[in-house]
This record gives structure tokens, sequence and C-alpha cells, in this order.
């Protein structure tokens, strides 16, 4: 469909965007603002950044969030590569219906389910919730995303490529190293950032399976926002913002560079 | 020779069995344990019900089973509230996210090629930012003394300030702003593929712009409207932190009600008892979303 936008077209489009960006726009301003008052403006002020790095409960939520982001993000990139492949490769094996029902399945139940579920799992088999048990418990959610994004890529590439590597010899874990893995890598990359950016921003999973020793950020937050707004709350999340936008950036940019490349390579 | 074709068939069978195995124990084992706890009873206890699985006594263990917590469940009227309002409130989310969404997903499908990308992307890039940081904007912005009610003052359209906070209206705005990319992306992936030649031909056989719309365009989109109304109304029905965070404390919602008896009432056998329920209300709206995801990534391969 390629038609000239009608002023309908124009107003939807400015209206939808707007209504997407404007609150995270206005909380960005808002923590700078030199009032306590998180709604009246009271000048330019960066103090509640300092405070923010002075809060040492609130940056040692944030170190352990990472901490368990990097983790959960990187095993559920290798779990959800295999799944993908074998929903792809592996035609109909045994228990496949219920294998794809697994997958699809924690991507929309609603999180106080999947949290509730796990936690009386761990407490069944006797692990202390903490660290380990959030990390457990986000690595099943987010190999799921994990698993669509890259069987989608999976399918729409070139088979016979594969297939040409195989028919020269190459034995399948050589073909896979060498031919299929380089050009599934964007799907892998992008997996494993959103498994990254919802382990970093999961409240509902994490309070469930959170100790006594392991609070996490979105934790800390929602305990403060309870209490009330807060300005230290702003700033924490406009710099939560501000590092999204420039990874996006970054990946954006990098992803235009390799295409610009391979492009300049087929001339 | 033997050995080493042994061995491939080992290593080739655990790609499928490593993630099987895993979503295994901690996806469908801990379901059990949920239904398990269901039909158990509130203990002060370490863990808090009885009875506590033993392999020597595995009748005795059967035998104090009940499903006393659903009586609970049917006998309060609480609970009967609780889901019919979350079914509500995401029937009605639902409805309003396909007002929102499919005038945007479809002037985002007839903008120009090169311009699909970066829509597309303005779209994504909200998701990739903290849910809760983007609720918790709107608490700034609804309560009485907030931004809106500032600037609807400022413009002389209101007179004292506007109660929206704490309401379901504002749960209906913060489920519709939180899940608008869900719906807009399935619609503009139907809407984009579409043939625009169909609606041409229409136009040119003196069809008028709106019967051509309603007549070719929507039921061309019935796959991506059906996608993204699920992907929306699921993980709606059993949502916590908007109710939470938003609503007032008379919005009843099922998730909510989970919440607090596990938190607040530490009642652990009911909690499951609800997730149970909340399962059951979901298990067809499910069902039928992953056959649509599973047909759409076939047809695309």
């Amino acid at each position: 469909m390629t038609r000239r936008l009608s002023l309908f077209n124009i107003t939807s489009l400015v209206l939808g965007f707007a209504f997407l960006y404007l609150p995270i726009l206005l909380l960005i301003v808002y923590s700078f603002n030199a009032s306590r008052l998180v709604t009246v403006w009271g000048g330019f002020s960066t103090q509640w950044y300092v405070a923010l790095f002075r809060n040492e409960a609130l940056m040692e939520a944030a170190w352990v969030t990472l901490r368990i982001a990097l983790l959960s993000a990187a095993l559920s990139t290798v779990l959800g590569t295999l799944a993908a492949l074998a929903l792809t490769r592996y035609g109909r094996f045994p228990g496949r219906t219920l294998f794809t029902g697994m997958v699809y399945a924690p991507m929309v139940m609603p999180e106080v389910i999947t949290g509730l579920s796990l936690l009386l799992f761990f407490v069944a088999i006797g692990l202390d919730r903490g660290f380990w048990t959030i990390t457990l418990a986000h690595t099943t959610l987010t190999m799921c995303f994990v698993t669509v994004v890259v069987q989608a890529r999976l399918m729409s590439f070139d088979r016979s490529l594969e297939e040409a590597a195989m028919d020269l010899g190459a034995p399948p874990l050589r073909t896979f190293f060498s031919v299929t893995l380089p050009l599934i890598a964007p799907s892998i990359v992008a997996g494993f950032l959103l498994a990254f950016t919802l382990s970093m921003d999961d409240l509902v999973i994490a309070s469930f399976n959170a100790g006594p020793g392991a609070t996490t950020l979105p934790i800390k937050i929602y305990s403060q926002v309870r209490l009330g707004l807060s300005p230290e709350v702003n700033a924490a999340s406009a710099i939560l913002i501000g590092i999204v936008a420039v990874g996006v950036a970054t990946a954006t940019f990098l992803s235009k560079r390799s295409t610009l490349r391979s492009q300049r390579n087929a001339h | 020779m033997l050995a080493r074709s042994v061995s491939k068939r080992f290593a080739s069978a655990l790609v499928p069995a490593v993630p099987y195995l895993w979503l295994g124990l901690l996806f469908l084992v801990p379901f059990l344990i949920v239904l398990k706890i269901s039909l158990s009873d509130p203990a002060v206890a370490q863990p808090p019900y009885r009875p506590v699985f033993e392999w020597g006594d595995i009748l005795g263990f059967l035998s104090q089973l009940d499903l006393e917590n659903f009586e609970t469940l049917i006998g309060d009227d609480l609970y009967l509230r609780a889901t019919l309002s979350s079914v509500r409130i995401a029937a009605i989310s639902t409805v309003l996210l396909l007002l929102v969404g499919f005038p945007v997903a479809y002037a985002m499908a007839r903008a120009p090629a090169r311009r699909r990308p970066l829509l597309v992307a303005l779209v994504i890039l909200p998701f990739w930012t903290s849910f809760l940081i983007r609720i918790y904007a709107w608490i700034a912005i609804l309560k009485p003394e907030g931004l809106l009610t500032q600037v609807l003052t400022g413009m002389g359209l209101i007179g004292k300030p506007l109660a929206i906070l704490n309401t379901e209206a504002a749960v209906y705005i913060g489920i519709v702003y939180a899940y608008l990319p869900f719906m807009v992306l399935p619609l503009y992936a139907t809407l984009e593929k579409m043939d625009d030649t169909l609606i041409e031909a229409a136009l040119d056989l003196g069809c008028p712009p709106w019967r051509a719309f309603w007549t070719i365009t929507v039921p061309l989109a019935m796959p991506g409207v059906v996608a993204g109304s699920l992907l929306c109304f699921i993980p709606a029905v059993g949502e916590f932190v908007i109710p939470d965070l938003l609503g007032g404390s008379e919005t009843l919602m099922i998730g909510r009600q989970l919440w607090s008896e596990f938190f607040s009432n530490r009642d652990w056998p009911l909690a499951s008892a609800v997730a149970i329920l909340l399962l059951i209300l979901l298990v067809v709206p499910i069902v039928i979303y992953r056959d649509v995801e599973a047909r759409r990534l076939e047809t695309r391969s």
C-alpha cells in the first residue's frame, strides 16, 4: 500500500505517537525539577540525580538487577536458540505439540500465575529464594521470547545455503557454526537484548521469587511509588530511559553499517 | 564409526531435549504443584500448607486433598465479582485498543515504504523502556492536581480538578497506553501486506470508500485483529501493576486478588486456587492464540 497519506492518516500518526511519547518526555523533564512536589515546576536542578547515586539501597538493587538480567539473558539466549532450532529443523518429534504449547504459553500467561507457580516449585524443592530463583524464573520466561525471535529468522532465510554446505561435505555442526549461526546472528542479538530488558523490567515474577538477600530495582521502585511520587524515582527512570535510547541508537547504527557494508560487497 | 554416529545422534537429540527439559521442569511441573496446593489447606507452618508430599504415604497424602478452596471461591461473591470485572475491563480495553490502534497501523501501512521502518521502530521503542516507569508516569499526569488538570484548567476548559486517578478510567488509560504496541504491530503486519489494487478496483467500480473499507480492508485485516486482540486481552485479564497503581481500591481484578491472598493474607492454597481459576478462564483464548501464531509463522515461511 503506497498512496498519499490523507489528513486523517497524518492526524492518527501524530496523535498516536504523541500519546506514546508525551508521558515519557514529561517524566524526563520533571526529573530535572528543583521542587520536591513532583508536578510543580520549581526550576532546573540535578539534585535528584545526586540523591539517587547516594541512595545505597537503590544502587545495590540496581546492581543485583543488572547481574540477574545479564545472566538470565545469556542462559535464555542459548535455550531459546536451541528451542527455535528444534521447532524449525526437527520436523515432527515426539511431544512437539506440548513443546510448542510450553513455548507460547509463558508469553501470554499472566505474570502472577508464572510468578506464583515458580515460587511454589522452588519452595517444594527447598531452594532458598534470592538471586538464583529470580534468575531461573526470568530465564524460563524470556527464553520463549528468544525462541520466537530466532524462529522467525530461521524460517525466513534461504535453506539452500545450508544444503550447499552439507552437499560439499560439511558436517552438521560445522554447517551450523559457519553458515547458520552467522545468518541468524542478528536475531540472536535481538533476542538477547529483548530478554535482558524483560528481566530488568520485571516486577511481578521477581516479587514472588525474591528473598531477603536480593531485591531488584523494579521491586524497590514499586515500593517507593506505593508511598507516593518521588523525584528520585523520576531521576532513576530518566537514566533507565537514557540507557535504552543509547542502546537502541547504537544497535540501529550497527545494523545500518553492516547492511551498507554487505551492499557494498555485493557490488 | 558406529560409535561416532551414535554420539552424533545423541548430540543432535540434545537440541530439542535441553529446552524441552528446562520448560518441563520450570513451567509444567510448577503448574502441577499449583494444582496440588490449590487442593491443600493453609497451615501455620513452613511451608504454610498441609499436606506436604511424602513418598512413603501417597494414599494418606491424596486423602487429605480436597476442594475446600474452590468452595470458598464459589461461595464468596468477591471472587465472582473480581472475575467478571477482570474480563469486563480487559474486554473494554481491547476494544479501545482496536479503536486507537487501527488508525495508527493503517496510516503506518499507507506511509511511503522508506518511512515505514522508522515508524515501526517508533512503535517498538516505548516497549523497551520500563513498563513500571511508563505506568508511573501516568500517576503524575492523572492525579487531581496533576499535569492534565493543570493543562485543561490553563486552557479554561475545566473549573475544578479532574478525579481520574484511582478510578476505572485510569486503568483503561494505563492498559491502552502500555499495550498499544502489541495491538499496532500485528495489525500493521497484515495491513502492510494488503494488495492496494483491490481497493482501487472497488473504487473504480463505484463502491463508496467506507464500504470498500468494511468489505475489503477489515476482512483482510482480520488475522491481525484477532492476534492483536488476544495478545492484549489475555495478559490484561490477569494484570496486576496497572490496577494496583492507577485503579482505586474498588477496582477489582483477579490478578490483584491473587497478589493480596499471597502477600497480605499469606494464604498460599487460596492464592493457588485463584491462579487455577484465572488459568481456566484463559485456557480457550491461549489455545486460540497459539494456533493463530503457529499458523502465521508457517504461512510466512
